[in-house]
């Protein structure tokens, strides 16, 4: 390989050529023999071309590090791609992967925590670890320092370097990114302090140290291995045993450590004593060392170096385009490095054209082959977010290096539009009540129903204890909730239950997790904005704070694994903890569901010849649907690959050897659970790439190790790889994609190529050339992909790692280093909602008509179809619920009207239910095939107004008659269909629900059902209210019943108001409801009877405690008009005869009965009981037992009044009715 | 209204041990000047009822019932028209009706052969003239009519005053021309949760001394105070349940509320103890 790189720099070869000697196998026609003839005998090589460049920029950047001396293992492992040793064995990443991690090291590291392990493994270093010499020295680990800079938490903690946190160079000891081939893992001391410092459990999203924690590193191999490595076998994803987080959470707390350190020393001292150069500031700009142009060590060699880097990057031939791009910008925002007299590369005129000596030998080499690259892809800088383009622009060192690519970046950014928008993160949000969906016609038993409205609150109760608490230290999902979730998993018997569940469980998860907040992606703000209003001394204290104001998210570096940040987090452990199978299966099949349904969504196309300038503003809502529905098909994809996949995946290391080649066959009979490689097939034949392939990288990350290995998913990978290949960024066409989709899928991909189970030899493996991908279909004119879709929005939302670049920059400005979250943004959330009616769009083509409606929009504006599209859909459900409220209202009052009859003439009973339901039933439902033409006539009526409203006012005239047929067809359609096939049941159903209605209002109180009198159209509803009526009645019941105080007691006036009061209470109706008018009537009933036995206490002078009987009399008058005229429900008069109350007068003496006999005629005279009412009352106390005198008197009581109608005597006294000669009485007469 | 904690638990401990008697009443308002009769009420009324729910059990014990119904009977054998019911329910610190109940229960398991239903018990005591036995029908009238925290009556005037709220509530929705759906129209649409009113369209009620205000969706009306107990047990039952599916809404408790309940804000749960003034709607206008 290294050959290959000499014979370049001798220029014995161009670049151009080697470029085509790598992408292509067969050689271009056009290369010259002489070229050709030389790398042909590299043939075999080339292949390994590639992954050795990459390696070789790693070890070189590396090696002009001035921490410690290099480390064996290190060396070692470098000097088998290092040239002059071109018949050492070349390191297949295996074996580099394996020595990053010797057994003892792995086997510690094992037991404690796969993530770290993992990450270790990927990442490690080597080389600035161990030639942190410093850092040793002092007992601490300082691991190499990434550009994202969580590394200097130690180094910054020592007393004796504080300097470290500047000295320490960024990017190019940044080794953990981008590990040389080779490099050894972190020695014992490396992982010391996790024994000497007690870990504090800090949640998986919260870990800020994520270069640990992810891995970056890419997976280069010089020899492709079929072999998944043993190592590769994190679960990431899965919950990890509260245990298992020990390196996360030291590293959490180192940096907590060391953001304090950094606050109380807010101005680090100046780390760079051997320049002499002045004390930093924290200002930005040239910092530590200047970079001159003047002082480049080896131009030539760095130019061509550079530009074979480039070719290799721009076709695509790395793996992640943005991991090098990171690497780019470490180099060039490398802080320091010593000056080569510390070193012994002496520049020697003869190293120049060989690699014998380094290629970077000073900062000035480092900034120069940066800036080299970056000239070579400034479209892709270009189209970098406002806020990395007025970093990059504003970079001193890229203005000195290249003044002219500085210009075209100040020139890019101005005319950038790619702002990110700060926004507040989203909080919880319940999945709102769907009558149409969730009510009980939808359950098939009440105890469904029911069981269902419970588990939506137990899920909203848990889901609300997540967010309280998952933030806490030592709080557990598990232990907190797990037994709750599976208790109420438990309840979900019925199969119907647990598709209602699992709808409300996507679409919440949908809600809450669409935007990128609540998914918490790494967050990009405006940074120039709050720069020049802070000014950059104050960014990190700003950082500092928003660490502690936003929840710290954390992206993971330049190429993070997958995970479940924020809220993701719940629904993730959700699943785990209600390990319940059923659940699992029907989350999968809704899940596909969706995604199929979102996948063939129809997006508008573009016209790009639209010529009615409305295209801007219409974009924008094309973008905001296609982020909306590209986000929830990767979130979907997300949940579905976990859940797909959970089964396979375990922490043990993927099998090998015959045990795999078992599993494979034992696989490869399962059938996927969806199909996505035809999903992706024909994405790619309807050039819908952009929106398939994002998503099928989310589901594709989750893949356990095996799956790379099935014929199934090699075909798809062989299909991405090819895709990828292909997607070269400076080939402009205006027919193939758009820039910034194609940008999405080579940033997705890439870092698909970077997950642990997708073998790292697949991508360097693979053959095809890249013309070799080509549509072996007739692509449609205008696919998705050629269609500007894919903003930066989108862009660092779908891959928030693209964000670490901008970090790069700004850490370089600020000098700060604590930070790795950054401002919070989404895009505005919205759910998708499907509405139950005819939630199909039309589907039926009525031949010509139907082609010729498409050729009609196929010239017209998107919108317009979109618009035609949206109000028949509107109108046809709306003509729906107007039939059901207008024809099936009518029909059920028919109904009701039919049953009272049916009533009246058959008696109370009205026959069998049953029965009765089919009679009428066979009476109205033939009345449904009005529907039909009623439907016709309400789309006929309403579509056109409505297409008119919306479509822009200058819509030429036909055009709109024609865009409102359509409208009116389409409408009708669905309209129609629906009404055919469900009216009939509708009418059933509702004729059902009317007649159990009407049966049981039947029942008990048919009085209630009386027409019932409002209050008059003057009351101001000012009456007292009817509970506090009540509530002073029953007052004055309890004094008359007593115990009593000899003080307590009622005066008149009260009385009297109180009875006054009851008549306006029941005047004024507004506060009164049935059970209130009841309790009045009853307790105005006792009053009376408490007024005629005279037992009410009157407050007055000592003597007379009684009411006189004048204004007794006219209280029973007030009474009695009461009931006569505003008492709307019954009146239980029968109680005055009750026993009870009669038996108050047998407790007076002397007796009076007078009052009673007054009530009572008054009663008769009123119509309000009938005389035999109140004989049959009368007969009845007769059974009672009451005192000998007593019980004459009344018999004396009931004769008279009976007998005698219209008693003329005002005055009637016991002892008349005992000593007055019967006779007498009766023949006055 | 608007108690504080401390506030409220000054209230509850003059509370203690007190029958729910008028005259209990009359010196809580004596002694409370300040606060309106009926948040004191509702505040007796519930912390009496926690109360009985504590103790409850101790007088279901047949020993219990036995003693009480034997008392009972000596009591009345002496002397019928004294309250032996109504004092005998004072002196063990048990709630008037509640007694009257048991020993009715206990009375006619006596005298009928099938034991007794509950419907015929709760006719009954809605109407003692039906009891059987006249003094036992004025023992129990005494005690119901004497009882202001149980009995058929209490129930009654609960429930009215509960009604005449949301009539009030429904009415100030009107005259701010707010649309809504009321609880019948939700149950109509086979909603399985309903709370009072749902706002056809949402508004923001703006809270002084803050910038940004608060969502509502839908309103509840709490004719009775809130205090701990009840306030979480509404959370459990309605209100979070009502966000489940609705989201953020508003609690009216128009007696009143311990301050600190108040916690939800954030949440989506909203506490007021009258209809809030300064609301804002979609069209920006200040109600």
């Amino acid at each position: 390989m290294a050959a290959v790189l000499e014979s370049l720099l001798r220029e014995e070869v161009s670049v151009a050529a080697v470029v085509r000697w790598i992408a292509r196998s067969t050689q271009g026609s056009k290369d010259n023999p002489g070229e050709a003839a030389a790398l042909s005998s590299l043939r075999p090589l080339r292949k390994e071309f590639v992954p050795f460049l990459l390696n070789f920029l790693r070890e070189q950047s590396s090696r002009v590090l001035p921490q410690g001396p290099p480390t064996p293992a290190k060396a070692s492992g470098a000097s088998a791609a290092l040239p002059g040793r071109p018949g050492g064995p070349p390191r297949g990443s295996r074996g580099a992967r394996s020595q990053l991690f010797p057994p003892t090291e792995a086997l510690s590291t094992a037991a404690e925590s796969p993530v770290a392990r993992r990450g270790g493994r990927r990442r490690v270093p080597g080389p600035a670890r161990e030639r942190g010499g410093r850092s040793l020295e002092e007992g601490v680990s300082v691991e190499s320092l990434p550009g994202a800079g969580s590394r200097r938490l130690r180094g910054s903690g020592s007393p004796s370097r504080p300097s470290l946190t500047l000295s320490d160079p960024p990017n190019l000891s940044n080794l953990e990114e981008f590990p040389p081939v080779g490099s050894v893992p972190p020695g014992p001391t490396g992982t010391k302090p996790s024994r000497r410092i007690n870990p504090t459990p800090v949640s998986e999203e919260r870990s800020l140290s994520k270069p640990k924690t992810c891995f970056t590193s890419p997976p280069i191999s010089c020899v492709p291995s079929s072999q998944p490595s043993a190592l590769d076998t994190r679960p990431w994803g899965l919950g990890l045993p509260p245990g298992c987080r020990s390196l996360q959470e030291e590293r959490e707390m180192l940096r907590k450590e060391r953001s304090k350190q950094l606050q109380q020393s807010p101005t680090p001292t100046c780390p760079t004593p051997e320049l002499g150069s002045p004390l930093l500031n924290w200002t930005g700009g040239l910092t530590d060392e200047l970079a001159d142009p003047a002082r480049v060590s080896s131009r030539q060699r760095l130019e061509l170096v550079a530009l074979v880097y480039s070719s290799c990057i721009a076709e695509n031939l790395v793996p992640n385009l943005f991991l090098e791009l990171f690497f780019v910008f470490q180099l060039l925002t490398a802080r320091r490095m010593v000056t080569a007299k510390d070193n012994d590369f002496e520049l020697s005129p003869g190293a120049l054209d060989s690699l014998e000596s380094p290629l970077f030998q000073s900062i000035h080499d480092c900034v120069f082959f940066a800036v080299q690259v970056l000239e070579c892809h400034f479209q892709v800088l270009s189209n970098l977010d406002k806020g990395t383009l007025k970093l990059l622009a504003e970079n001193e060192r890229l203005l000195c290096f290249s003044p002219a690519l500085q210009g075209r970046l100040r020139a890019a950014y101005e005319g950038s539009v790619a702002k990110v928008s700060l926004v507040m993160p989203p909080s919880a949000q319940a999945v709102s009540f769907q009558p149409e969906t969730d009510n009980r016609a939808n359950f098939s038993s009440d105890r469904a129903f029911h069981t269902f409205k419970k588990q939506r609150d137990v899920f909203y109760e848990v889901l609300r204890e997540w967010e309280d608490h998952h933030e806490e230290a030592g709080w557990d999902f598990e232990k907190g909730l797990g037994s709750r979730i599976r208790a109420m998993m438990g309840q979900l018997s019925a199969a119907c239950s647990h598709s209602h569940f699992v709808r409300l469980f996507q679409k919440q998860l949908l809600q809450m997790c669409q935007s990128p907040g609540g998914a918490g992606g790494t967050v990009l703000g405006e940074a120039p904005d709050v720069l020049s209003m802070l000014g950059a001394d104050k960014l990190g204290r700003l950082w500092r704070l928003q660490e502690r104001l936003v929840t710290p998210q954390s992206s993971g570096g330049p190429c993070p694994p997958p995970t479940f940040p924020g809220c993701q987090g719940f629904f993730r452990d959700f699943i785990l903890s209600a390990s319940s199978f059923q659940f699992n299966q029907h989350l999968m099949d809704s899940l596909s569901l969706k995604i199929r349904e979102l996948n063939g969504l129809t997006l508008p196309q573009h016209e790009p010849s639209d010529e009615d300038g409305e295209s801007d503003v219409d974009w924008q809502g094309e973008r905001r649907q296609f982020a909306v529905v590209l986000l929830s098909l990767r979130l979907l994809a997300k949940f579905l690959g976990f859940v797909a996949f959970l089964p396979y995946r375990g922490p043990e290391p993927p099998p090998t050897g015959e045990l795999q080649d078992s599993i494979l066959a034992l696989r490869s009979q399962v059938p996927p659970v969806l199909d996505v490689r035809t999903l992706l097939q024909r994405g790619l034949q309807a050039r819908r790439a952009v929106l398939t392939v994002p998503w099928l990288v989310e589901f594709l990350s989750f893949a356990d190790h095996v799956v790379p290995l099935l014929d199934y998913y090699q075909g798809i990978f062989t299909l991405l790889l090819r895709l990828h290949r292909s997607l070269v960024l400076s080939q402009e066409n205006e027919r193939k994609m758009c820039f910034l989709n194609k940008l999405l899928l080579l940033a997705v991909l890439g870092w698909l190529f970077q997950i642990p189970t997708v073998p790292e030899d697949l991508f360097f493996l693979e053959e095809g050339p890249s013309d070799a991908f080509e549509m072996d279909i007739v692509a449609p004119e205008h696919g998705l992909d050629s269609m500007p879709v894919v903003d930066q929005q989108l862009l660092y939302t779908c891959c928030p790692y693209i964000g670490e670049l901008r970090k790069l920059l700004a850490l370089w400005v600020s000098g700060s280093s604590g930070r790795s979250g950054g401002f919070v943004r989404k895009i505005t959330p919205t759910t998708t909602t499907t509405s139950s009616l005819g939630a199909q769009p039309p589907q039926t083509s009525q031949g010509l008509q139907a082609q010729l409606a498409q050729a009609f929009f196929h010239n017209q504006p998107p919108s317009l179809r979109r618009t035609v599209e949206f109000v028949a859909e509107r109108i046809g459900s709306n003509c729906v619920k107007h039939i059901k409220a207008t024809l099936v209202a009518d029909l059920v009052r028919q109904v009701e009207s039919l049953l009272q009859e049916q009533l009246v003439t058959q008696g109370e009973e009205g026959g069998d239910p049953a029965q009765l339901l089919e009679i009428l039933y066979s009476r109205l439902c033939p009345h449904g095939a009005q529907a039909l033409a009623l439907g016709r006539e309400f789309c006929q009526r309403k579509s056109p107004g409505a297409v008119r409203a919306l479509l822009p006012e200058e819509t030429p005239a036909a055009v709109l008659s024609s865009a409102e047929n359509i409208a009116v067809g389409l409408a009708t359609e669905k309209a129609c269909a629906w009404l055919s096939a469900n009216i009939t049941a509708l009418i059933r159903r509702e004729v059902k629900a009317a007649v159990s209605r009407t049966l049981r209002a039947q029942g008990p109180e048919p009085a209630a059902r009386g027409e019932r009198r409002g209050c008059s159209r003057a009351c101001e509803h000012h009456a007292p209210l009817p509970s506090h009526l009540i509530s002073e009645i029953k007052d004055v019941l309890s004094l008359a019943v007593g115990p009593r105080d000899s003080d307590e007691g009622v005066s008149p006036e009260h009385l009297e108001q109180l009875v006054c009061q009851l008549g306006q209470t029941l005047q004024c109706r507004q506060f009164l409801c049935p059970p209130a008018e009841q309790h009045l009537a009853k307790c105005s009933v006792e009053l009376a009877s408490f007024l005629v036995a005279d037992q009410i206490p009157i407050l007055g002078p000592p003597a007379q405690h009684r009411l006189e009987r004048g204004q007794a009399r006219r209280l029973l008058h007030m009474l009695l008009s009461l009931w006569k005229e505003h008492f709307q429900g019954p009146v239980p008069l029968q109680l005055l005869l009750s026993p009870r109350n009669v038996g108050l007068l047998a407790d007076t003496r002397p007796r009076e009965w007078d009052l009673l006999l007054f009530l009572l005629r008054e009663l008769v005279e009123k119509g309000l009981m009938g005389r035999m009412e109140i004989e049959a009352c009368l007969g009845s106390l007769h059974q009672a037992q009451w005192p000998r005198d007593f019980a004459e008197e009344l018999a004396t009581l009931s004769n008279l009044l009976l007998a005698e109608p219209h008693l003329p005597e005002p005055q009637l006294r016991a002892c008349e009715l005992v000593q007055s000669n019967r006779g007498t009485v009766l023949a006055q007469s | 209204m608007i108690l504080t904690k401390a506030q409220y638990d000054e209230i509850a401990q003059c509370l203690v041990s007190v029958p729910p008697t008028r005259q209990s009443l009359r010196k809580l308002k004596q002694r409370f000047p300040s606060q309106s009769q009926a948040t004191l009420l509702s505040i007796f009324s519930q912390e009496y009822q926690k109360h009985i729910k504590r103790t409850h059990a101790k007088h279901h014990t047949s020993e219990a019932i036995e003693s009480y119904y034997q008392r009972y009977l000596n009591g009345v054998a002496k002397n019928g028209a004294a309250p032996v019911l109504l004092d005998l329910a004072n002196e063990v610190d048990y709630a008037p009706s509640l007694m009257a109940r048991l020993i009715l229960e206990r009375f006619l398991q006596e005298h009928e052969e099938t034991p007794p239903s509950k419907s015929v018990i709760n006719s009954m005591l809605r109407d003692p003239s039906q009891i059987p036995d006249g003094v036992l029908a004025n023992q129990v009238y005494q005690c119901i009519v004497n009882d202001c925290c149980y009995g058929p009556l209490v129930d009654c005037i609960k429930h009215a005053i509960g009604h005449e709220h949301e009539v009030m509530l429904r009415d100030m929705l009107l005259e701010k021309n707010l649309s809504f759906l009321d609880e019948d129209q939700l149950r109509a649409k086979g909603y399985d949760k309903t709370p009072d009113f749902i706002l056809q369209v949402p508004v923001v009620m703006l809270c002084p001394l803050a910038v940004e205000g608060h969502i509502i969706h839908w309103i509840e009306s709490k004719a009775s105070f809130g205090d701990e107990c009840s306030h979480h047990a509404y959370l459990h039952d309605q209100f979070w349940s009502y966000w489940n599916r609705f989201g953020p809404g508003l609690v009216i408790y128009w007696y009143g509320f311990i301050q600190e309940l108040d916690c939800n804000r954030e949440r989506g749960i909203l506490l007021k103890a009258c209809f809030p003034t300064n609301i804002v709607t979609l069209c920006h206008s200040v109600a």
